[in-house]
């Protein structure tokens, strides 16, 4: 039989395609991996592939499984736990609540509205014991007390629910996150001015901090300044060092 | 040996004591001119395409799953074997982050994970449908008697004087471990998802034991692959350069047409 190949033939034939087949697999990985990586510097941002995936997730995640109908668990006051202190980013340790006010800057450039603690004390008050979690991954029950956001934007900033983003900083601008508006509206994000059944301590954002339990810690914003709703992505102090922006629960 | 002319390449030379046959019991019968083609080697398929290409494609994924598992485990890393108060071992140590270098990336080690978790995920549920669909299940799943084998298999391979049980593609041992690596992927899919959306995903956290629950059962399904992996690594090793080329190539030689010989074959080279 001419032209035909002994099995041994065949199979150092197959070992060779074989072979070169894993190799140019094990380089497509390779390859992948450095486009993936490419020009990351630790603490710094992450890479754009991995930032385009992140803006990816969130659309497929807002677009599938988002609903203000699903509410984070809730928990009875005997499992509260103490809370860690952990970042004081934008706390200056000169801070007085006696000037403080919060300014809203509503969307579509709407009049600024300024705002006192009476102005939230007025709102209707929600207490709510939840799982607050760390993107580190630890998380610990806490109960808060505060304002709706929804109910604070529908008085305050009426029409600004519709806004595509709202941003929040603290007074010096040390810190600020960005938030989606439908996960501000969602019906558990709150504007906290108590914890655990006092009001709240410095080092926890007092006189006012943002409790949204859809988002992982980095998002409840202590000590709010300023509030802008807008259509443009806000900044967002850990988005800037490599951070998931949306950082959805 | 290398002419290929010659049909009897790869059998033993004319001289080779016969009490070394590989099997004693030989299903070949008595030596003839004619018989001897019975003992021509031929190519047989080990491994289909779809099968190596899922296995291939998950290994490295599953490589970079774990290590961004680890970055971002490292930012919080409570898991240990312990008593009380004293602990043996701590997931990890100090010198196991600071000479695998995995510390301080957990933004990195977020943003990889969920980025590779598609391919993985989307290449294992492709792989369960192939399985399901192509029928090759039934090769891969445990038997009622497969429990009570893998006990033989695994005293064999530790070197025991056991009789391997028969077997098809895949021994016991394999079908338990190969069976179980797949479940273990679905599950570690499901508790990943329930601590990557705990609150829109509440009803699935809640079924797992919760959000520490899960991370915990998370961590330690990871913990199994490694350990599967280091016996997976022994086990290629110990079979041999011809069972490691046929999971790239498909293909690998054995003796003659005898298919319902239950023995390993030897190898021609």
């Amino acid at each position: 039989m001419p032209n035909k190949l002994t099995p041994e033939q065949e199979m150092s034939r197959r070992t060779r395609r074989g072979f070169l087949a894993l190799g140019a697999g094990a380089a497509v990985a390779a390859g992948g991996w450095q486009w993936l990586n490419a020009g990351y510097q630790r603490g710094h941002d992450i890479p754009g592939p991995l930032r385009a995936i992140l803006g990816f997730n969130e659309r497929v995640v807002r677009g599938t499984l988002f609903s203000d109908q699903h509410l984070v668990k809730t928990y009875p006051a005997s499992a509260i736990a103490k809370l860690k202190d952990n970042g004081d980013f934008g706390l200056d340790d000169d801070f007085d609540p006696d000037t403080w006010s919060l300014h809203v800057m509503p969307r579509g450039g709407g009049l600024p509205v300024t705002l006192s603690m009476d102005d939230l004390h007025a709102l209707p008050r929600y207490e709510q014991t939840i799982d607050f979690k760390c993107v580190e991954g630890w998380s610990v029950v806490t109960q808060f007390a505060g304002a709706r956001f929804s109910d604070f934007t529908a008085k305050f900033a009426p029409g600004s629910e519709k806004a595509g983003y709202v941003g929040m900083a603290t007074p010096d601008g040390q810190y600020y996150v960005g938030l989606d508006t439908p996960s501000a509206m969602h019906p558990q994000t709150l504007l906290a001015y108590q914890m655990n059944g006092e009001h709240l301590a410095d080092e926890h954002g007092a006189p006012l901090r943002l409790v949204i339990p859809v988002k992982y810690g980095i998002k409840n914003i202590k000590r709010i300044g300023r509030i802008a709703f807008g259509e443009t992505q806000p900044p967002d102090y850990w988005q800037q060092r490599g951070y998931d922006f949306y950082a959805g629960l | 040996m290398d002419n290929p002319e010659v049909p009897l390449a790869g059998l033993p030379p004319d001289n080779a004591d016969p009490a070394e046959a590989e099997t004693p019991s030989s299903p070949l019968p008595p030596a003839s001119p004619l018989c001897t083609f019975a003992l021509t080697v031929s190519l047989e398929e080990k491994h289909k395409f779809a099968t190596r290409w899922y296995h291939w494609v998950n290994f490295p994924i599953l490589s970079a799953m774990i290590f961004s598992g680890m970055l971002i485990y490292w930012a919080y890393d409570p898991y240990r074997i312990g008593i009380g108060s004293v602990t043996l071992f701590h997931f990890f140590p100090d010198w196991f982050y600071n000479t695998t270098g995995v510390n301080a990336q957990l933004a990195r080690g977020m943003a990889l994970h969920f980025a590779l978790a598609w391919i993985f995920a989307l290449n294992g549920i492709a792989y369960v449908i192939y399985t399901i669909v192509s029928g090759e299940w039934r090769e891969l799943m445990p038997e009622a008697k497969s429990f009570r084998e893998a006990a033989l298999v695994a005293l064999h391979d530790m070197g025991f004087k056991v009789p391997m049980p028969p077997q098809g593609r895949y021994n016991a041992a394999q079908r338990i471990s190969y069976t179980a690596i797949v479940v273990m992927g679905g599950c570690s899919l499901i508790t990943g998802l329930a601590i990557y959306k705990p609150a829109q995903l509440h009803w699935l956290t809640a079924a797992l034991g919760g959000y520490e629950w899960a991370r915990f059962e998370h961590f330690w399904l990871t913990m199994g692959y490694v350990a599967f992996f280091l016996v997976h690594i022994g086990q290629v090793i110990r079979a041999g350069w011809a069972n490691f080329r046929s999971m790239v190539t498909g293909y690998d030689l054995v003796e003659a047409p005898q298919p319902e010989m239950p023995e390993e074959s030897v190898h021609a080279e």
